[in-house]
């Protein structure tokens, strides 16, 4: 069964989609085009002079080893911070989901953290990680581990994907506690009367019917890994130290706002935008047939 | 043997809420045993509890000799339908009937063995391969059926299974549980708020209200003698005219009778047991004049819904008729008109006599 609406105006319906156009055209595609356009013109260092040169900007992007580093790198982080804020709030809605007494009290104390600032979580993991100053820190000194994210970049890396994963983690809280409480009940108690132990159960009739859920935050997961991040790196260490933790956002900034190579810093957008769609469209494609809708 | 017996079965909920109410019976084995109430009397619960799925606060759960309070339902040797069928909506039939017996550790051949005999007894063979969603709520019941009866346990627990589904095909599934069961000879107990799918069914019949049970029996055994007013005009349909005596000129009519009737409170007459005559006198039973207040023509019997005059009071029971309201059922399509006066008349041994508050029966 379909609902349709009739209009009597033709011009009505158009008239109650223009907001919705006019914001995207102007804050999505407006900049979007501008971008490409910009990514195939050569300015000098003061803007004075540009000059329009094609494909060259993308030409001398794809030659530097460096750009295949940040992408291998954003790869890796997009990677860690998905794989560990999903598996993590999949462990806590799944244990929020028992009914316990207050349950309603931790459960929105669980959703709290997703209102943090992406930079004021940047903060509060430098305080307590700092070499120096931070608690956790002088833990891990105290087992040995000469942490200094400061000096040592994959002590850097994991600083961020901490921070960025605990962020994710509430977000990704909320739907998986949802997707749960959608399970019917009775389903979970046939499997428990056809002899499934709780593990059992969850692996053969929980999960599958939570894929719908969990593809649908491994693609948000991914875009906000490739995006959204930004505040915290920024925050954290700036994408030091000695580029460990520049990431392609980090680096179309750094370039860019810093470097004053803006042709460059567009293509290195342009570019960004293409993964993300071509990820994006390769997860509907291949990941939703197995998803069980 | 897989008998069930409930021992002072108690369910009182955190908050103080107490829905069973201490339940006595015993199912011997092999028989089909209905519970049946209004919604909220418990019934369900109570089914749960045997289930394991609700814990038991006091009293003894036994199925087939062995107390049950604390075993987990995959140990207790029973398997459920319910009411929205709870299939498995991402395996295939055939997955949704051996979960359970793969759980166990069942050696392959014999699941498939026991998986395709069941889909042969329930003809759904040719749908192994497809998912709950591409079934009809009637293939879904097959399904959850057959999930039971693969694993053949010591009971079957049955959870208002037909009451999803539309009133032609629930009345052939009706059918078809009887005979399953029968030829299974698996001890069952189905839970349902359908009075005529509780008689159809029954070997054992428990009516259910407010947590307690009204009465256990034979289903005609309960119909013929309904032990309170609740009983009565649950149990039946349309249900039982239910008549005070209070002292008016019915109760007149039982004058010289023995004590304990002279002490009853409420008359208790059948729709089928009336009968519409023009004599003046209707021996030992009781005539009762009524004004024709509307008609219902079913078909092969219509119902005449007449007023007594001068009733009053109000219904106790829920189903029950209003006061002063009385049906006659009559064989055929010939009735009085609407607005006629009527005189309608039972024989003595077609009375059911209850105390004033509708708590026992009273025998004539």
């Amino acid at each position: 069964m379909q609902k349709q609406s009739t209009f009597r105006s033709p011009v009505l319906p158009f008239l109650l989609l223009t907001p919705q156009v006019a914001v995207v055209l102007l804050f999505f595609y407006w900049p979007a085009a501008q971008a490409v356009w910009q990514s195939f013109l050569l300015q000098d260092a003061f803007g004075l002079s540009t000059t329009f040169i094609w494909f060259e900007n993308y030409a001398e992007l794809l030659t530097q080893p460096e750009y295949y580093e940040a992408v291998l790198r954003t790869f890796i982080f997009s990677a860690a911070i998905a794989g560990s804020s999903l598996s993590f709030a999949l462990l806590l809605a799944v244990m929020a989901d028992k009914p316990l007494r207050g349950s309603g009290l931790y459960r929105t104390l669980l959703i709290w953290p997703y209102a943090v600032a992406p930079a004021v979580a940047g903060v509060l993991w430098i305080f307590m990680l700092h070499p120096s100053l931070g608690v956790l820190a002088r833990g891990l000194r105290g087992m040995g581990i000469d942490w200094n994210p400061q000096l040592n970049g994959d002590h850097a890396v994991t600083l961020i994907v901490l921070a960025a994963a605990w962020k994710q983690i509430s977000y990704n809280f909320l739907f998986f506690l949802a997707g749960l409480q959608a399970i019917p009940k009775s389903v979970l108690e046939a499997a428990a009367i056809d002899g499934a132990k709780p593990m059992r159960r969850f692996w053969t009739v929980t999960f599958p019917l939570l894929t719908p859920t969990i593809f649908f935050l491994i693609v948000v997961n991914i875009v906000y890994a490739f995006f959204d991040t930004f505040g915290i790196i920024d925050a954290m260490t700036g994408g030091g130290p000695a580029k460990a933790t520049e990431t392609l956002v980090y680096k179309v900034y750094l370039d860019g706002l810093l470097g004053g190579n803006l042709g460059s810093s567009a293509a290195q957008s342009v570019m960004l935008m293409v993964i993300v769609v071509a990820l994006t469209a390769i997860q509907f494609r291949y990941v939703e047939r197995k998803v069980t809708y | 043997m897989s008998n069930v017996s409930l021992r002072n079965v108690r369910k009182t909920y955190p908050g103080g809420f107490e829905a069973i109410k201490g339940i006595d019976f015993e199912i011997p084995d092999g028989q089909f045993c209905v519970l049946v109430g209004p919604s909220g009397c418990g019934k369900s619960t109570l089914l749960r509890m045997v289930a394991g799925l609700e814990t038991v606060t006091s009293g003894e759960i036994d199925i087939g000799g062995r107390v049950v309070n604390e075993v987990e339902p995959a140990d207790r040797d029973i398997a459920m339908v319910f009411q929205n069928y709870a299939l498995y909506p991402h395996m295939t039939v055939y997955n949704n009937m051996a979960y359970g017996l793969r759980n166990r550790g069942m050696p392959k051949p014999e699941i498939d063995t026991r998986v395709r005999e069941a889909a042969q007894i329930l003809e759904i063979t040719t749908m192994l391969d497809r998912k709950p969603r591409q079934l009809s709520g009637g293939q879904r019941q097959r399904v959850a059926m057959g999930r039971a009866i693969v694993r053949q346990p010591k009971v079957f627990l049955f959870d208002e299974p037909l009451s999803n589904l539309d009133a032609k095909l629930r009345v052939a599934m009706r059918v078809e549980i009887r005979k399953l069961q029968r030829r299974l000879k698996t001890t069952s107990i189905y839970v349902t708020h359908d009075q005529l799918e509780a008689m159809t069914l029954a070997d054992i019949l428990v009516v259910m209200n407010g947590g307690q049970v009204e009465q256990i029996g034979n289903p005609l055994e309960i119909y013929r003698k309904p032990a309170t007013t609740f009983v009565a005009s649950f149990i039946g349909a349309p249900p039982m005219n239910l008549i005070p005596l209070d002292g008016g000129e019915i109760a007149a009519q039982f004058a010289g009778d023995s004590r304990s009737v002279a002490a009853a409170g409420v008359l208790g007459v059948r729709p089928e047991d009336l009968l519409i005559s023009t004599d003046a006198t209707a021996t030992g039973g009781i005539a009762l004049d009524l004004t024709v207040e509307a008609i219902e023509r079913v078909g092969p019997e219509t119902f005449v819904y007449g007023s007594r005059e001068g009733a009053h009071g109000v219904s106790v029971n829920p189903g029950e008729l209003p006061p002063g309201e009385v049906i006659v059922r009559i064989p055929g399509q010939i009735a009085p008109a609407i607005g006629e006066r009527i005189r309608a008349i039972a024989p003595r041994d077609k009375l059911h006599l209850f105390s004033a508050d509708g708590r026992a029966r009273i025998d004539i």
